[in-house]
């Protein structure tokens, strides 16, 4: 699979392809929450005081807390790219368990968040979620569907990254051949991009 | 053979954009208290937006990709906001007006 070792050897691969098929699975995940973002928007219009209610249940320090959690996991995954090119292979392994472990910081929160949300009674099919008002039962399942589909990915990305981990010690993935490493942080920022979105609109417009 | 070598981005320059983020992420957190009526989601959208634009440049390096790529991604994000949009307002016109 990798012939880097033989200098002589003649090289067939295309770094710059494998990153834009990257990118074209991105803009698939993109549309996939685009249209969760869509329907956000519509019952957010139609029921505007519920959701705003709803807003004021959801912990704005925990998730502010996993906001920059994971803005700091980005800048990890970011890093540890700039390692790799210059050559430091222990510390873009570092930087990349590093990411790993924000990872597990985030689910830790998102745990104890909806573990909270549970005890009060609040998770999709509760008895008190079909006593209060339409409009803030919709805000609550929509609230767990974005953020249960964000923690997937964040979980995907976490094993993407686990791999990643694995080949840098391996050496597969090394200061010459890096793409590999570029497209599991390129799916980590994304993870990072939608949560960016999905933290206003969730926790603080109320 | 073809040139691996893709610009690298020095260390310091990505953690001057975090720093640029988590205080974005505590501008929007405080300005989520105060009332700007119609204008609260736009401000919080406008904040995420200049975030995602921070993270597309220089964490995922789109600073320093191919021309092609960069047409790719905007393309992309113009077709996705117009779908957003077009179908949100769609959906709220028929709606204002009874079926």
């Amino acid at each position: 699979m990798n012939t880097n070792n033989s200098p002589s050897a003649h090289v067939h691969r295309d770094d710059e392809a494998q990153k834009m098929g990257m990118w074209f699975f991105l803009f698939t995940e993109l549309l996939l929450f685009g249209g969760l973002f869509l329907v956000y928007s519509i019952y957010r219009f139609k029921n505007p005081d519920a959701f705003a209610h709803g807003a004021k249940e959801l912990n704005v320090v925990l998730g502010a807390i996993n906001t920059i959690v994971l803005l700091t996991s980005s800048l990890t995954a970011a890093l540890s790219i700039t390692a790799i090119q210059k050559g430091q292979k222990k510390l873009a392994l570092g930087l990349v368990l590093f990411t790993i472990f924000c990872a597990l910081i985030f689910l830790v929160n998102k745990y104890f968040e909806w573990g909270h949300k549970f005890e009060i009674g609040i998770y999709p099919g509760s008895d008190l979620l079909r006593a209060i008002p339409r409009g803030e039962a919709l805000f609550f399942v929509l609230y767990y569907f974005m953020t249960g589909l964000h923690a997937i990915h964040v979980i995907v990305g976490a094993i993407i990254l686990g791999f990643m981990a694995r080949y840098i010690q391996t050496g597969l993935i090394n200061s010459d051949y890096y793409v590999l490493l570029e497209n599991g942080a390129l799916y980590w920022h994304l993870v990072d991009l939608i949560w960016i979105f999905l933290f206003p609109l969730l926790y603080l417009i109320h | 053979m073809e040139e691996h070598k893709s610009h690298i981005i020095d260390y310091l320059t990505q953690i001057k954009v975090w720093v640029a983020l988590v205080i974005f992420t505590l501008i929007t957190v405080a300005t989520a208290e105060v009332d700007f009526a119609m204008l609260t989601v736009a401000v919080a959208l406008t904040i995420a937006s200049v975030k995602s634009i921070l993270v597309l440049l220089y964490f995922m390096h789109l600073k320093f990709e191919s021309r092609i790529l960069n047409l790719f991604v905007i393309v992309v994000m113009l077709v996705f906001l117009a779908m957003i949009v077009f179908t949100f307002f769609d959906y709220i016109f028929r709606l204002s007006h009874g079926s």
